[in-house]
């Protein structure tokens, strides 16, 4: 019982960062048909940035603030130089333009930081929680109730400015119907920017969220990168609430494969439910219902 | 015709390739080598990619397949090499065929997430199951120079001529199999499913061939790799090999195979050479992340300039050529499409355009 | 807000290499509707979408008073006052009824949204009862109707009007033709009406344009040119 507790909050705390990267990569899909492939590697740079300016300080959370708008700018500077010239051109392209991105980046992190792994502060303890005697474990520390509530907040405010903000519904209209919006007047180009920008945002909040654990190096970002594009894909790319579901759902199955069959198993676990999701729903599980009539 | 045409051809390269390799020194030929294996690798995916139209970011995990076979099965069965190659490439070519058969209804991102999974997956097994795999240490094994060949033969030359002879075979393969009716219909999937599906092809097997058939590419590319190295291990099959496959099939020219050769040799060749040259300008201490800075500033510069890769650019400066992805299956295909999409409701035209990523639909010239 | 006028002056423009309209000149007074007729493929879809932005011109000019509106991006257009309802689609249906019409009211000021919205809804009682359902669900006729709520929702300076009939049933087309009447009356709206029954189109429209394969070939009084006997044969079959 205390294990399957313990294991339970452990996905969940990894869970949500599945879920924030697999969110900022949805924003990105809907606004532009794109999948960042750099998305991870954008985070691991904001996280060196946020490093620098907490050495600099003694300050968590004025690097907090860095990252994230280091993130908001660079998602959009990026959507700028880089992928808007790739709009026209074969969707292939961008898929290698992105990628292209993520090694300047991870190379670039190497040439100004170096590659040796570095430790990475949490604001909070990550002493995990117990009630008596019973551990809830690492799952429930201080640090991991932090990460948690940072994901979901920042998830619930996006879904708030989504569907009752005038730029909401305009993003949502240049996502679904890019002709539709430039009718209406929506200036379709900076609404995607804001799109590539607010992703950026959310993704900084995840490597800020994330290095504690993995520790931070031009690669750290990539195996998370991974699961929270599995997220995404589980959910459904559409679906920002489906990337929250599918991270969540990565998050705690590759917790109890760890736990109770083997820590080997836990990317042939991911594999496993993916192709078995997609076997179902080949367009995740919160493929949007609303088809089109053709 | 054509066939024997390509044949021919086939037969001159090996030799010429084969007199190179004899004049170059061991560690070039270990590098012709691995060329050679790579482009294997990234002919198979380039037809998988650009012929039918499917999206693989995870080939590395075909050639973990093919590197591991050919260990054990020289390992412990003491195959010969040629028939261990073989074997891989089925193996490989099997595995394909699983994950096409559970990829054949995704599309687009869909079916990157799952390779992209697969590629990060499979290296587990050889964690898990150490007995078998060697774990983290892998698999070493040895291969000797034939006996007719003399004792004073190298090795590394040896390797150096199985390479180059398998990527003979197999580009001749491929090369025939663009021009059969299986490389027209895999043109008219990709040019457009539906209208493909309407001339009476089987969409669902045709994909899941294209899947195989690169699989086994990619097999046989392990298979050499590991046959050059004598030894395979996990952090030699890395989701980063993937990408590397991905990206060289794209720099060198998209579904074409002169852009695979193209796309080899960058991927082998480019990297130390930038070390080199880093390391000759002073980035001694950071010199391990220049030729990966640079070669991400490369793709994203040819993407942006070189749309069609370096074969396209090619073709470019040669002169118009008349497209090699015109074939009749493919004509008819697109002629379908056309009176598919006209007849559709407007409503479904339009967003079919915007699905396409284009926010123009209607201005570009 | 004084009506507006726009000006078509020798457009060309179309798709590939050979353009669809061969310099078309069109002169749409204030607060008038003027009929776009002709048979298909004369142009006229493609002349509404030049206008609006879709379409590139590559001769001539487009203006709305005395702004030119010639090689603007759409949504720049849009914003200038020019609403476009689209030949049977413009619906983003993945949103809801009530969130498509809130795209239009996007172009209006913040203060007039809420009652410009209620007034919608009265006039359209059909979508006032399905504001909260997804825009797939809609039948082919209430998505025309959306789309024509939408673009008057905007408070456009100037309707460009796509064969509005387009599946609706003649009721409606009789209540969406009174109301762009109404809207010339009171608000001074400048209406481009394209539509396939002429008859029908002349009859509330004070002037009319005749296209043929891309060239305008008569442009007169509306009830002249519903009285031009061999005109009307020729051109316009009733
Ligand atoms: N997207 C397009 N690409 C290429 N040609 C087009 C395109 N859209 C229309 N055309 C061509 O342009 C010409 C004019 O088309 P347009 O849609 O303007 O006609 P229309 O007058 O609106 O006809 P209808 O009454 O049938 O709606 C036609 O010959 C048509 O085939
Ligand atoms: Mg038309």
């Amino acid at each position: 019982m205390q294990e399957f507790v313990e294991f339970t909050l452990g996905g969940v705390s990894d869970g949500v960062i599945y879920a924030a990267i697999g969110l900022s990569l949805v924003l990105i899909w809907r606004a532009t048909r794109v999948l960042n492939y750099a998305q991870g590697g954008l985070a691991m740079f904001t996280s060196y940035i946020a490093l620098m300016v907490i050495n600099a300080t003694g300050n968590y959370w004025l690097g907090f603030v860095v990252a994230l708008a280091a993130g908001l700018v660079i998602g959009g500077v990026v959507e700028r130089v880089v992928i808007r010239p790739a709009a026209g051109k074969p969707h292939l392209n961008t898929v290698i333009v992105t990628i292209g991105l993520l090694i300047l980046v991870e190379g670039l992190a190497g040439i100004i930081y170096g590659s040796k792994n570095r430790s990475f502060p949490t604001p909070y303890s990550i002493v995990g929680a117990k009630i008596g005697s019973f551990d809830l474990g690492e799952g429930a520390s201080p640090s991991a109730i932090f990460t948690a509530v940072a994901v979901l907040a920042a998830a619930g405010l996006l879904a708030v400015l989504f569907r009752y903000t005038p730029v909401g519904l305009r993003m949502r209209a240049s996502a679904f119907s890019g002709t539709v919006a430039q009718l209406m007047g929506v200036r379709v180009g900076r609404i995607t920017t804001l799109g590539w920008a607010l992703a950026g945002l959310i993704g900084a909040l995840a490597g800020m969220l994330v290095t504690p654990q993995t520790f931070l190096y031009p690669n750290s970002m990539d195996s998370i990168f991974v699961l929270g594009f599995t997220a995404a894909v589980i959910g459904g790319l559409d679906s920002p609430g489906g990337a929250i579901v599918g991270g969540l759902i990565l998050g705690v199955l590759l917790n109890y494969v760890t736990g109770y069959v083997g820590s080997n198993l836990p990317e042939l676990a991911g594999l496993a439910l993916l192709i078995l999701v997609l076997m179902f729903r080949p367009s995740g599980l919160f493929a949007s219902t609303a088809t089109r009539q053709v | 015709m054509t066939l024997a045409r390509n044949a021919g051809l086939g037969i001159i390269a090996c030799v010429v390739l084969l007199v190179l390799c004899s004049k170059l020194d061991a560690y070039r030929q270990y590098q012709m080598a691995q060329v050679a294996a790579t482009v294997v690798a990234v002919a198979g995916l380039t037809v998988l990619i650009g012929v039918s139209g499917q999206l693989s970011i995870g080939h590395g995990a075909f050639m973990f397949v093919g590197g591991y076979a050919t260990a054990l099965l020289v390992l412990h069965l003491n195959w010969p090499l040629a028939l261990a190659i073989v074997a891989s490439a089925v193996v490989a070519g099997l595995a394909g065929g699983v994950m096409g058969v559970a990829a054949a209804r995704l599309r687009g991102p869909y079916l990157a997430g799952a390779t992209l999974m697969l590629a990060v997956a499979l290296p587990a097994v050889a964690y898990q199951w150490q007995g078998v795999f060697g774990g983290d240490q892998g698999l070493d094994f040895t291969v000797n120079t034939p006996g007719f060949l003399g004792a004073s033969f190298q090795l590394t030359e040896w390797q150096g001529w199985v390479c180059c002879i398998c990527l003979v075979i197999v580009m001749v393969l491929l090369a025939n199999l663009l021009r059969s009716r299986i490389g027209r219909s895999w043109r008219a999937l990709r040019d457009n499913e539906t209208a493909a599906a309407l001339a009476g092809l089987n969409v669902a097997r045709l994909r899941v061939l294209a899947f195989m058939l690169s699989a086994a590419c990619a097999g046989v590319a392990g298979s050499l790799l590991a046959m050059t190295m004598l030894n395979v291990t996990p952090g030699a099959f890395t989701l980063a090999l993937s990408i590397q496959l991905l990206t060289a099939v794209v720099l060198g020219g998209l579904g074409s195979l002169a852009g695979a050769v193209w796309g080899g040799i960058i991927l082998v060749l480019v990297p130390p050479f930038l070390t080199d040259f880093a390391a000759s300008h002073g980035f001694s201490s950071a010199s391990a992340s220049v030729p990966i800075a640079g070669y991400g500033l490369v793709l994203i510069i040819v993407m942006l300039v070189f749309p069609a890769g370096i074969q396209g650019g090619v073709r470019r400066l040669l002169g118009p050529v008349a497209p090699a992805a015109t074939g009749p299956v493919s004509a008819i295909g697109r002629r379908l499409a056309r009176r598919l999409e006209e007849g559709s409701t407007t409503d479904a035209r339009q967003e079919g355009v915007d699905k396409e990523g284009t926010r123009w639909p209607d201005t570009a010239n | 807000m004084p009506a507006s006028s726009l000006a078509v002056t020798d457009v060309v423009a179309g798709y590939n290499s050979t353009p669809v309209l061969n310099g078309v000149s069109i002169t749409a007074r204030p607060a008038t509707i003027t009929a776009v007729l002709g048979a298909n493929g004369a142009g006229k879809t493609t002349l509404l979408r030049t206008i609006s932005g879709f379409v590139r011109t590559r001769g001539g000019q487009v203006r709305l008073d005395d702004v030119s509106l010639t090689r603007l991006a759409p949504d720049h257009i849009a914003r200038a006052g020019v609403a476009h309802v689209p030949e049977g689609q413009g619906v983003i249906t993945e949103l809801t009824v009530e969130e498509n019409l809130k795209l239009g009211l996007l172009l209006r000021r913040r203060a007039d949204r809420a009652a410009a919205l209620e007034d919608a809804y009265r006039k359209f009682s059909i979508l006032a009862d399905r504001r909260r359902r997804h825009a797939a669900t809609l039948s082919g006729g209430e998505r025309q109707m959306l789309v024509i709520a939408r673009a008057l929702l905007s408070a456009p300076r100037v309707l460009l009007l796509d064969e509005p009939s387009l599946g609706l049933a003649p009721k409606v087309v009789a209540q969406v033709m009174d109301l762009v009447r109404q809207l010339r009356d009171e608000s001074g709206l400048t209406v481009l009406l394209v539509e396939q029954n002429a008859r029908s189109a002349l009859s509330i429209a004070d002037q009319g344009v005749v296209l043929n394969l891309g060239k305008v070939v008569a442009t007169a009084a509306a009830g002249e040119l519903a009285a031009d006997v061999a005109l009307r044969r020729h051109y316009l079959g009733f």
